[in-house]
């Protein structure tokens, strides 16, 4: 099944007083809508920056997280926090672990380097909410010092209730809360304990617990006017049915968004259900979940699972230009880079509505949809070269319009210049239903390769993501015409 | 009466630390200890030590 979703453009400020006039529209868009009836202009205004509140702000700005609050009040079956790597990358991991001044540091460090920073978020490993006095004192520091980067934190909801109204103080306006399951039948085969009021507990009574108190703190918080993102893992077997009636829960309770990502085990990580075989949902079974929820929740369908000390923009990660090793001593800050920056975005965004616009409006919509694999680099525009992308933005085209889908990863096939063939089928296996790759460049060897295996690569370099994709369907259906004629 | 971290299985994510209702706990060099001293297991405080039933390593905080 199909399931409509607002173009980009739509995603626009720029267009939001029409599609208010077109009465909203449909629900299972990625990350925020602007314009619908639940997104009121201070909404838009709190989310328009936030890569992981807002598909469109994904393509303009970096977020980073720091590790300062490590220690947890639940055991989740998915998670081991003894494990670290730093070729991992998966929330709940991280390289170095930080005291709240030396993450202060570093946050004061990637902000004068990073001009994208818009958002400084604590996730993990451990429960920010938990581990409250370290994660409060981190966002006193970087409130002082970097008043326009917003804060945002994670929660398992265990303790969330005991700090909304701080919370709430310390202009903390988005927050995540993690919830697998609202029946605790289900929510103790993810949670074998809790800690909870001076006592270890488990069973039904821990699950009981802890889907009580988070669905009071996401009351608290939407009450209180904070912006609450639902993250959900989808583990096969076990909640898959489960997250629709999850979706329409958090709805009824004012969430803005539902992230339902995928389980990430492997047996290596020593996790519960890695250890146990339980094995993560296929691209497939995750969307048909995501979809099953349409008419509830806005999903998040841009989320990249990314470490919880990442860096950068979504789908890239500097982290390692920034351990704490490398930080100076004193930092500069460089205020004036982030503003230039988002004045920069503010003229492209209606630079970009209006070339969206202009691209729909010019083809007509293909009868059945076309997808498009887009090496992007951010700012709506292919500008990337093929050999380096290590993922692919979806975009399909159809009678809705030009629009985000997903994202799909692969290995970075071109290490020193050497294509790497086994790399390049991983390629070819994840764009096996995508007829045309837009990028800035290519190479002929993979040219010819991705030809041999169907799918046509355009080199667009520079171009917005719509108008290339526009241009692409005028020449096919100037293709298809004479393809016609001569029929 | 006391009990101690094994501290080849610590995390060190130090949830015990703020549980402890002695402040027995302590972060040293590179791992948290348990001030024998201090440390009543909880006795007359809690149904059971509070550092056990944080601990997120299973025989981690154990009698010493």
């Amino acid at each position: 099944m199909s399931v409509p979703l607002v173009p980009l453009s739509d995603l626009q400020i720029a267009t939001r007083k029409e599609l208010q006039q077109t009465g909203g529209c449909a629900a299972s868009s990625c990350g925020s809508k602007a314009g619908s009836a639940d997104m009121d202009p201070a909404t838009w205004a709190k989310v328009k920056d936030h890569p992981c509140y807002s598909e469109e702000a994904h393509h303009y700005f970096a977020r980073m997280h720091v590790a300062v609050a490590p220690a947890c009040n639940i055991q989740c079956n998915y998670c081991n926090r003894k494990y670290d790597c730093a070729n991992e990358s998966r929330p709940g991991v991280v390289s170095e672990r930080l005291t709240p001044e030396q993450a202060a540091r570093k946050v004061m460090a990637v902000a004068s380097k990073v001009p994208q920073l818009s958002v400084l978020g604590i996730a993990g490993p451990g429960d920010a909410a938990y581990d409250w006095r370290r994660t409060r004192a981190t966002f006193d520091l970087v409130a002082a010092r970097l008043p326009d980067v917003k804060l945002c934190m994670s929660s398992n909801g265990l303790a969330l209730p005991d700090h909304v109204d701080e919370i709430v103080a310390m202009n903390i306006d988005h927050v995540t809360i993690t919830i697998n399951a609202i029946d605790p039948e289900i929510g103790q085969q993810i949670y074998p304990w809790i800690f909870f009021q001076g006592r270890r507990r488990t069973g039904l009574e821990a699950a009981t617990i802890l889907r009580d108190r988070q669905l009071q703190g996401l009351e608290m918080l939407t009450a209180r006017g904070v912006l609450v993102k639902v993250n959900s893992v989808l583990i096969p077997g076990i909640n898959d049915a489960h997250l629709t009636e999850v979706n329409r829960a958090v709805k009824e309770r004012g969430a803005f968004l539902h992230n339902i990502m995928p389980l990430i085990s492997d047996p290596a990580h020593g996790t519960h259900f890695g250890l146990t075989g339980r094995r993560g949902p296929t691209a497939a079974e995750l969307k048909k979940v995501q979809d099953s929820c349409a008419g509830g929740v806005n999903l998040m369908r841009h989320c990249r699972q990314c470490r919880a000390d990442a860096v950068g923009l979504l789908g890239e990660d500097r982290g390692q230009e920034f351990t704490l090793e490398k930080l100076p001593e004193v930092v500069e800050d460089a205020p004036e880079a982030r503003a230039a920056y988002r004045d920069w975005v503010a003229e492209e965004r209606r630079d970009r509505a209006a070339a969206a616009a202009n691209a729909e409006a010019a083809v007509p919509a293909p009868e059945k949809p076309v997808l498009f694999a887009v090496c992007t680099r951010g700012s709506g525009r292919v500008n990337q070269h093929f050999g380096h992308a290590t993922e692919f933005q979806i975009y399909q085209a159809d009678v809705g319009g030009i629009r985000f889908v997903g994202h799909r990863r692969a290995d970075n096939y071109c290490l020193g210049g050497q294509g790497d063939a086994a790399r390049m089928d991983e390629i070819l296996r994840v764009l096996a239903d995508v007829p045309h790759v837009l990028c800035a460049r290519i190479g002929d060897g993979p040219r010819k390769r991705l030809l041999a295996a169907g799918i046509e690569a355009i080199e667009t370099p520079q171009d917005y993501i719509e108008t290339a994709i526009s241009a692409v369907l005028s020449t096919r259906n100037a293709r298809n015409g004479r393809a016609a004629q001569r029929a | 009466m006391a009990l101690k971290i094994i501290k080849s299985q610590c995390t060190v994510c130090g949830a015990c630390e703020f549980e402890c209702p002695n402040a027995a706990i302590k972060f040293k060099g590179e791992t948290y200890i348990i001030d024998a001293g201090l440390c009543t297991e909880c006795e007359g405080q809690f149904d059971s030590p509070q550092c056990v039933a944080v601990c997120p390593v299973p025989d981690t905080c154990v009698p010493a």
